[in-house]
Order: structure tokens, then C-alpha cells, then sequence
């Protein structure tokens, strides 16, 4: 293992971060008080509570999810593919560094950066409800491998995409409309019974379920299955990096 | 005289079915420095990139400092520093950063000194605070021999080093490269200016539609391969090369008035005092002479259309 290369790609990412402070935290920082104004304030007067929590704590485990999903995978995804886009690249492929050591330096800064987010919208939010984190162990593990896994489902975006239309194609018509459908905004006993049944098939749904529970205790399916979804997707991502590793897909001639 | 890499059959065939590399066998010897020379598309670029990591091979084998470059990629790449063809460069990063993470990413600790060195050597030093993409072309190439040097390579690949580089960073690199030459790197460089490899290499490879066509040292080369001319200015013109001049390979030049003659330089007998003489008995007389040798690109120029 070479620590050097690792901490370097590592550092090279996160110093890009740092000057794009702007664009990479201010901006969800701006667009989830957005949400709460629109979906807390605006909808929150009507429904009152949802299950027992205020709306507008109801929905903060969702809007937390929903960033860290879009900011894991578009970190990941632009962090790997940008190198392809420039031909830096050829540094990468020339270096002693084994391909799981490139993906640890990609994937590491991409979840760190997707954590702080994270952590600045839950402070966020609580200058605007009243949050309570009954289960904060649990809350953290679904929280960090929700970062890792996504950021790891960016990472292969990024070595698929060969152009920027492809960069965005995933995280636009796959990712962004579960996350809405998967029970940001709701709990899906609000749902008819139909949209229950269909919902169930939204891998995102456990994934917001479970931590929401970590936060209020209240959930629309049980934990165990929420917490087996993510360690499966987490699963199913190194498996497919690891085969990009043996084929070398679309990475080397 | 040991080989530094070794390269054995290697054989490249792109995706599309075209092979760039047909069993290509080649020695570099630690220390020199090999000029690789061949038309555009002969593979040259596909042959660096295979043995720095880029590119994979299709066969054959390859080793660096006695290391496979599939089975030990670390050690050998470890060994070596690549300058590409074209000028990928970051953008927003500035130049200090930039070379310093090259050298983090070869896995060295960072060492500020020897980055200043390596900077200051390239005359790069007063730019170590820009950004990459305020520097121009040149600046840019400079900044990627800084950054192939920047975790101290003991094999240097400059593909195509000085295309589109004005008079003085030529003379720069060129100081540059024999510096590390002095400390013992050795250097394989690509370039489309003859003058250039028949200035600085030590040996010269020529490659042609995938197959290296020749290897030979530069000197060696140019002793064996190379004519000579020797130009005689005439004080009368000659309507016509007289008889018993028949058996000289001669030529008359401008109106007549030049007598050319091609000669082996090799052989030991030249045949010029033979031609002297000749010319005596027939009372041509000349105002002045001049002898030339052939360069390595008239060299150049016939291997590469035998082959074609
Ligand atoms: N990725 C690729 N896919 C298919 N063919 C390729 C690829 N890269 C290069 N080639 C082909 O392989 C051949 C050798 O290319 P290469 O770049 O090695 O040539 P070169 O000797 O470096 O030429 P130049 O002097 O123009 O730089 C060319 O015919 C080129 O078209
Ligand atoms: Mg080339």
C-alpha cells in the first residue's frame, strides 16, 4: 500500500474543493435552507406532523440523503472523469499506484467532501427545527457508508462516462427522482396503497427510512432491512469496481 | 553495457484491430541516450506509452531495470519519468502545487529543495505561483519535464520534447538533459528534427509502421550508411563529363560548371586521387572544392522509403 500516493490524490481533491468553496458548500447550503423554506415553511403550515415529528424535522434525514447522494456521486463521478476529459490521466496510469489505490483517493476525498455537506445541512437545519438523534451510532453508520457507497456508484460513473452528457445522465434521470420518490418529502403511509407497493421497489426508500429512524425512531420499514440495502448496494459497487480493475475498462488501452 | 529495459516481441493491437506494434524488439543501454525517430503514426508514442504503463500490451515482454512491467508496475515505474506529446496539464492548479503532487503521488516524501532545483533548472521558478493555464505552450512543456522529474526518475521518456519550443528552451532542455545524463539517467526522446538526434543521441532507433527498422550508434551509423560528396567548382564549364571520366560517379551541376562526385567514405580507397589525377591528364582545372557528408536525416529519408 502506498500511503504517499493515496494521501496525495487525496489532497489534490480535497485543495480543489477548497478553492471552489463556493460552488462546492455554500451552494447546498443555499439550495436545502431553500427546501425548508418551500417544503417546511410552505407545506409544513398544512401538515402539522407526520407521525409524530414536525414536518419540518420529518424531512431533514431525506434532505440529508438527497445531498449526500447527489454530492458523493458528483464529486466521485467529476473527480475520476476530469482527468480522463484533460489527459492528466497518463500520470495516474504511469504512476506506481495500484487502480484500488487511485479509487481510494477518489472515492476517500468525494466522501469526505459529501460528510462535510452533510454535516453543514444538518446544522443548518437545526436553526430551523427542533432535531433530536435518538440513535446516533446508527445514524452515523448509515450516514458515512451512505457517503462511501454513493461516492463509490460516482466513481464508476466517472470511469464509464466518456463524455460530460453521460457524466450527468445517471445522477439526472436514475438518482435524483428515487431520492424525491423514495420519502424525502413523506412518510409513505401517506401514500395509496398502490404507491406503497411500488415505493417498496425504491432502494432510496430504505435507505431514508433507516435514517430517519435514527433520528425519531419512526421508520417505514424496518432498520435491519435498511441497513442490509446499504451494505448490499455497497456490495454490489466494489464488485463492480473490482471488475473494472481486472478488465481495466475504459481505463487503459 | 547493460540493457536498463528490455523490451522482447511486444506486440500492440488497438480495439479497433489495428496494430500500432508489430514484435518490436529493442535495448536501451543505462545511461544513454536512444533518439527514437519514425514518420508520424509509426508507433513511437504507442511504444513509450506501453512501457511507462499507458497503454497495455497485447504480447511480448517488457522489463525495466530487470523488472517486468505487468508483474512489478511499482518498481518500474518507479524507475521512470514521462514527458507526453501533448501538453495534459491541469488548468486551476498552480505550478508549485502541481509538481509537488507528482512527486506525492510517486509516493515520495515532499521535498521542497529539490522541486525548487528541478524548477529553477527549467527556468520555471519565478512561475511557481501561477496557474497552469495562464502559462504559455513552452511554460506548459517545461512544466512537465518538472513534473517527470519530479520524483527523481532514473529513466526519462520526452516524447516529442521540443515540437512547437523556441530556440532558447530548446537550448534549456537540451542543458537540462545533459545534466541528467551527467548523473547517470537515461534519456529515450521522439522528434521530428533530425539535426537534433544526430546533436545529442548516443544511439538512434528508427521505427516505421510498427517495426523497429534499425538500432545502431549514431556515429556508427553515419560512418556506414553515410556517403560523401566531394564538389568541384570548375574554371571552365564542361558541356559534357569526358570519357575517360566514364567510370567516376559523377554528376555536372549548374550549366557545367560544378562536377559532383559521390563517393563511399568507408572504403579505403575513395577513388579521389584517382579523380585528381584524371582530371589533371584531361587539363580540367578547379577554383575551388568542397567535401559533404551526408546527415542522418538523407539517412533517414532513404530507410523510411526502402521500408515503405
Ligand atoms: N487509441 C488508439 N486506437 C486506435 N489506434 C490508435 C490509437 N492510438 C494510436 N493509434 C494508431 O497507432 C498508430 C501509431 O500511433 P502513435 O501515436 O504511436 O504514432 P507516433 O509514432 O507517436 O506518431 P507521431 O509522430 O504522429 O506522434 C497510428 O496509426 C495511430 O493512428
Ligand atoms: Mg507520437
Amino acid at each position: 500500500m502506498n500511503r504517499h500516493s493515496v494521501s496525495a490524490i487525496y489532497r489534490f481533491e480535497m485543495a480543489r474543493t477548497r478553492r471552489t468553496i463556493l460552488q462546492s458548500i455554500v451552494s447546498p447550503v443555499i439550495s436545502t435552507s431553500l427546501y425548508f423554506v418551500v417544503f417546511g415553511a410552505a407545506i409544513g403550515s398544512r401538515i402539522t406532523s407526520v407521525e409524530g415529528v414536525s414536518y419540518g424535522a420529518f424531512i431533514v434525514p431525506g434532505l440529508m440523503i438527497l445531498s449526500l447522494m447527489t454530492q458523493s456521486i458528483s464529486n466521485a463521478s467529476f473527480g475520476i472523469y476530469f482527468p480522463k476529459f484533460t489527459g492528466t490521466i497518463y500520470e495516474l496510469l504511469s504512476a506506481p499506484v495500484s487502480f484500488f489505490e487511485i479509487m481510494l483517493g477518489y472515492v476517500g476525498a468525494a466522501a469526505t467532501k459529501a460528510i462535510i455537506v452533510g454535516s453543514i445541512i444538518l446544522i443548518t437545519a437545526a436553526f430551523f427545527v427542533d432535531l433530536t438523534i435518538m440513535h446516533p451510532f446508527s445514524m452515523l453508520v448509515f450516514f458515512i457508508l451512505t457517503a462511501v457507497t454513493f461516492s463509490l456508484f460516482g466513481f464508476i460513473i466517472g470511469i464509464w462516462a466518456d463524455n460530460f452528457e453521460k457524466l450527468q445522465l445517471i445522477p439526472l434521470l436514475i438518482v435524483t427522482p428515487l431520492v424525491f420518490l423514495g420519502g424525502s418529502f413523506y412518510s409513505i403511509s401517506m401514500l395509496p396503497d398502490l404507491w406503497q407497493k411500488i415505493t417498496l421497489l425504491n432502494p432510496v426508500l430504505y435507505l431514508i427510512s433507516g435514517f430517519r429512524w435514527s433520528f425519531y425512531g419512526v421508520s417505514d420499514v424496518n432498520v435491519w432491512v435498511s441497513f442490509a440495502m446499504i451494505i448490499g448496494f455497497l456490495v454490489i459497487c466494489s464488485y463492480v469496481v473490482w471488475w473494472i480493475f481486472k478488465t481495466g475498462y475504459q481505463i487503459r488501452e | 553495457m547493460d540493457p536498463v529495459i528490455s523490451i522482447q516481441s511486444l506486440e500492440k493491437t488497438y480495439d479497433n484491430g489495428f496494430e500500432a506494434l508489430k514484435k518490436v524488439e529493442l535495448e536501451v543501454i543505462s545511461g544513454e541516450i536512444l533518439a527514437l525517430l519514425g514518420p508520424n503514426g509509426a508507433g513511437k508514442t504507442t511504444l513509450i506509452s506501453t512501457v511507462c504503463g499507458i497503454v497495455n500490451p497485447t504480447g511480448g515482454k517488457v522489463t525495466v531495470g530487470g523488472y517486468d512491467i505487468i508483474h512489478d508496475y511499482r518498481k518500474t515505474r518507479q524507475m521512470i519519468g514521462l514527458v507526453p506529446q501533448e501538453l495534459h496539464t491541469e488548468s486551476f492548479e498552480t505550478v508549485w502545487a502541481t509538481v509537488n503532487f507528482s512527486r506525492g503521488l510517486f509516493g515520495l516524501k515532499p521535498n521542497p529543495e529539490y522541486i525548487e532545483g528541478i524548477l529553477k533548472d527549467l527556468s520555471l521558478w519565478d512561475k511557481k505561483d501561477t496557474k497552469i493555464m495562464q502559462l504559455s505552450g513552452g511554460m506548459k512543456r517545461r512544466l512537465l519535464i518538472a513534473k517527470a522529474l519530479s520524483h527523481e526518475p532514473t529513466v526519462l521518456f520526452l516524447d516529442e520534447p521540443t515540437a512547437g519550443v523556441d530556440v532558447e528552451l530548446r537550448q534549456d532542455m537540451w542543458r537540462v538533459v545533459e545534466k541528467l545524463r551527467q548523473n547517470g539517467v537515461t534519456i529515450i526522446l521522439t522528434t521530428h528534427y533530425i539535426e537534433e538526434a544526430e546533436e545529442i543521441a548516443d544511439r538512434i532507433a528508427i521505427i516505421n509502421n510498427g517495426r523497429i527498422e534499425l538500432v545502431e550508434r549514431k556515429d556508427e551509423l553515419m560512418r556506414k550508411l553515410g556517403r560523401k560528396q566531394l564538389t568541384l567548382e570548375l574554371r571552365e564549364p564542361l558541356q559534357s563529363i569526358p570519357d575517360n571520366l566514364a567510370d567516376f560517379n559523377l554528376e555536372l551541376q549548374a550549366e557545367g560548371s560544378r562536377l559532383v562526385y559521390d563517393y563511399d567514405a568507408t572504403q579505403s580507397h575513395t577513388g579521389i586521387a584517382g579523380l585528381m589525377q584524371a582530371l589533371s591528364e584531361q587539363g580540367i582545372a578547379f577554383k575551388d572544392l568542397a567535401t559533404r557528408q551526408s546527415s542522418l536525416e538523407d539517412i533517414f529519408i532513404d530507410l523510411i522509403k526502402e521500408s515503405s
